[in-house]
């Protein structure tokens, strides 16, 4: 094999090598996997509810165990099999929050267990909680100058 | 207590938010699909995006309808900080603006983080098949 030379030569390599996935059918496992997901968590908050848990108490709990188990199954390699069949249905739940700090942690437990385990831990879970929580903090801001959460379309 | 079943499987809620959820990860397999991004950059999009709907009060909206199909998707996550964030500004003001919305996540990332590291601990390293 000839040595790859300009980068358009490697691009048509790659395109040649990678055949498009099948997007029709991932969208397709990616939402009834994301459904059944949310489905269990809807299933989880009804029964909280009727344990007498309010709205804000019965999404915390619900997230807690879907959380729980996710981290639980990415420990025991059973997530990653679910999540090359699903794609984004295992991501996009909270479920794909615990896999991203769990797979890293991992893969660097060789490191040891504060900067390896407790370190790596944030690799995607740190841009998460910043942009999450600056978010919600420029959200606050802008609630406290303006005193409204309606959009005004001028 | 007595458990009224007929109410925790209500079949309309269920397909609601079975619908909504599934909907919401199609846009993220799409994202995946024809797009360069990362997974990292996908979860920020989507946290930040619910931010946004939430304090817009628009993503309050989906909530209602689909229920835990909004809320369990990472946008959830995103629209739950923001929706604490301006609470605590009607609770405490300035300082609500910094404790309330990490106060209403506080379960969901207090929990990654324990579970997170204790699933860590416990696991096997991945054996590389070929």
């Amino acid at each position: 094999m000839n040595p790859i030379e300009t980068k358009q030569t490697y691009q048509e390599y790659v395109d040649k090598k990678s055949p498009n996935s099948p997007i029709w059918k991932n969208c397709f496992n990616a939402f009834w996997v994301g459904g059944l997901i949310c489905t269990i968590g809807q299933i989880i908050m009804n029964i909280c509810k009727e344990r007498g848990f309010d709205q804000t108490m019965s999404g915390t709990i619900v997230s807690i165990i879907l959380i729980g188990l996710s981290a639980f199954l990415t420990g025991l390699n059973i997530f990653n099999k679910i999540g090359k069949f699903a794609g984004a249905g295992s991501l996009i739940p909270i479920s794909g929050f615990a896999n991203s700090i769990v797979s890293p942690a991992m893969e660097y437990k060789s490191e040891g267990y504060v900067m390896g385990v407790g370190g790596k831990m944030f690799t995607v879970a740190g841009p998460v909680l910043v942009f999450g929580i600056s978010a919600s903090i420029i959200v606050g801001i802008v609630y406290l100058i303006f005193n409204t959460q309606s959009m005004t379309l001028v | 207590m007595d458990i009224n079943w007929a109410n925790v499987f209500n079949w309309m809620s269920l397909l609601k938010c079975f619908v909504v959820g599934g909907l919401i990860c199609i846009i993220g397999q799409i994202l995946i699909d024809k797009t360069k991004l990362t997974p990292a950059r996908i979860l920020v999009i989507f946290v930040t995006t619910g931010a946004i709907l939430g304090g817009l009060g628009i993503y309050q909206h989906l909530v209602d309808f689909g229920g835990a199909g909004a809320t369990v998707p990472l946008t959830g996550f995103g629209y739950n900080l923001a929706k604490g964030a301006i609470e605590g500004v009607k609770e405490s003001g300035l300082v609500g603006v910094f404790t309330g919305g990490v106060k209403a996540a506080s379960g969901g990332i207090a929990a990654a983080v324990f579970f997170g590291y204790l699933a860590s601990l416990i696991s096997k390293p991945k054996m590389k098949k070929q």
